[in-house]
């Protein structure tokens, strides 16, 4: 057997696996959003009527549609920058040469990383809880009035982007402080020979430093955050008043809980269409952004 | 500033941050071991009055737990190993076996990362229920048997292989087959820990597609098992609790255990990506 014949043969179990498990059902979801594919075409595929765009055009007249998209971009826009924060917050603090027991801080901060999330978010849920929780408990003391953090609409987002931030910042943690240790000790030398602030320092070295770490890293946080699912599932199951219905969760109750598959599948492509175009147009601006700085220098 | 209170502030929000990250799961802790309705209290309680095992008998005995919890060894096993050969073995040819169109084979794959796991589940579904793997171990475990990230990662690190290494072998008459258990796997036997954490963490914390594909409750696995429990008993906080810690602890365990890997494994999936 020649190397050449032996390579497909050790490509073939995993290939065939993406293949027949991920690329086949992904053309099939394209064709499944432009049919009306629902209980009744679960039952007989005679049922089945092809409605084009129709699913796509229904689902952006829907103000449930709509809803679901600006909890997620809210969910997006607040959560990424405060998640990528305290990543780099952290990240710095453990990379300071005046801190002590560095691998017990790192791996206490990147514990809640490997939990499960429905766990962690039942944890939550209990601490949240209005008259019994310890985060009420806790600002009670400090003379605030209980919130309902889980059952007012203008809390429960944000109760849940704390939740993620919470669970996640150790993963970009650990990156950001690869970058760190990364930037060679001279430049920062070099800067405080000539008077730099600790302020200037972060500003002009750290952060160009860090610049392609930063760009990927907000990307596949960008990325992650869209598929907001499990924690408004098992926090607030979409509530209250479907202030935390994120895009997923309106596709899993489409699809599996009301069997309208080719609709589920119409939101399936939005997300996926929205969640391309919101990260092309990151890369764009930071290229740009780049090249900017180039130019000025 | 002086460097003594430079060095307190740094190690006190050092501390803090610390002290948030592990709270949640202390207080699941101590609140597994308070008996029914401790928890429910004024001021909230930090520590059980008189600890007791009363809520993970009642998990075990009444609720199931010990039947979701094998089912998530079983099927995050499953996983893992078959994960592992298919993805050792397509990374290695990605890496070191010359064919045509490799490159843009291999570029194809990593540009369908872009594509979200969810836009195939739909279709993935019906695929499943025509195969009559709908709520079964393997309906969990065959989509999960080769992944990207895993093909990309095998292929990052058996890039430094050297090629006189396998030339050698072959001009001494060894197969391809056994040029790659006897000199590549023991090569790469770093990153197939590594990896081995990554796809048995991801296994057993996943929610959504077990939730679909999982429809009755003698499969379940801890995630779902634990959903389908809050929405039953809400109101037993100290149960919850003791669910939470048989979900979180194994996999917490293994995080401690194998540390170092995991995340140079996190490392070479990304900064060098």
């Amino acid at each position: 057997m020649n190397p050449r014949h032996a390579a497909w043969l050790f490509l073939a179990p995993a290939l065939l696996v993406l293949g027949v498990f991920f690329l086949l059902p992904v053309i099939a979801a394209l064709a499944l959003s432009l049919t009306d594919y629902d209980l009744y075409a679960l039952a007989d595929v005679r049922n089945l009527r092809f409605v084009a765009l129709g699913n796509y055009w229904a689902l952006l007249q829907r103000p449930l549609f709509w809803s679901a998209l600006g909890h997620t971009v809210y969910f997006v826009a607040v959560g990424v920058p405060l998640s990528m924060a305290a990543s780099l917050g952290a990240a710095l603090l453990l990379n300071s040469p005046l801190a002590r027991c560095k691998p017990f801080f790192r791996t206490a901060l990147f514990a809640p990383v490997v939990t499960t999330v429905v766990a962690v978010a039942v944890i939550w849920r209990y601490l949240f809880n209005t008259k019994y929780g310890m985060a009420n408990y806790a600002l009670g003391l400090l003379g605030v009035h209980p919130v309902d953090w889980l059952g007012d609409p203008h809390w429960a987002m944000p109760t849940i982007i704390a939740f993620a931030v919470w669970k996640n910042f150790g993963y970009n943690m650990v990156i950001f402080l690869a970058g760190l240790q990364a930037i060679p000790a001279d430049l920062y030398e070099a800067a405080r020979i000539d008077g730099a602030s600790a302020w200037r320092q972060f500003r002009h070295i750290t952060l160009p430093m860090l610049g392609p770490t930063l760009l990927m890293v907000g990307i596949l946080t960008v990325s992650g955050y869209f598929q907001l699912f499990a924690e408004p599932y098992v926090m607030t199951e979409g509530g209250p008043l479907q202030s935390t219905t994120s895009v997923l969760y309106l596709m899993y109750e489409e699809g599996f809980k009301w069997w309208n598959l080719g609709s589920a599948s119409a939101v399936a492509f939005l997300l996926f269409a929205i969640m391309f175009a919101v990260t092309a147009l990151m890369l764009r601006l930071a290229r740009r952004g780049a090249h900017a700085d180039g130019e000025a220098a | 500033m002086s460097p003594r209170f430079a060095r307190a502030v740094v190690n006190g929000l050092l501390a803090g941050g610390a002290a948030v990250a592990l709270f949640p799961l202390l207080w699941m802790l101590s609140v597994s071991f308070m008996a029914p309705g401790e928890a429910s209290a004024l001021p909230p309680p930090l520590l059980p009055a008189h600890p007791t095992l009363h809520n993970y008998r009642e998990l075990f005995v009444h609720a199931g737990m010990g039947r979701y919890l094998l089912n998530s060894l079983l099927v995050s096993s499953a996983i893992t190993v078959l994960a592992l050969a298919f993805n050792l073995m397509a990374g290695y040819a990605f890496a070191k076996l010359r064919f045509a169109g490799r490159e843009r084979l291999f570029q194809a794959l990593i540009g369908a990362l872009v594509i979200p796991a969810q836009v195939a589940m739909l279709p993935l579904f019906l695929l499943l229920k025509y195969l009559g793997l709908v709520n079964s171990y393997a309906g969990v475990v065959v989509p999960a048997m080769a992944s990207v990230f895993g093909i990309f990662l095998v292929r990052q690190y058996a890039r430094a292989i050297p090629d006189e290494l396998l030339e050698a072998a072959r001009i001494d008459g060894a197969g391809e087959g056994r040029i790659f258990v006897q000199i590549v796997l023991p090569l790469l036997k770093p990153i197939m820990v590594t990896l081995a954490i990554f796809t048995f963490l991801a296994a057993w914390n996943d929610f959504l597609w077990p939730l679909i594909v999982l429809t009755g409750q003698e499969h379940y696995t801890l995630p779902i098992g634990l959903a389908s429990l809050a929405r039953e008993h809400w109101q037993d906080s100290e149960l919850m609790m003791a669910g939470s810690v048989v979900t979180v602890v194994p996999v917490l365990a293994l995080f401690l255990a194998l540390q170092r890997y995991y995340l140079e494994g996190l490392l070479l999936g990304s900064v060098k990506g």
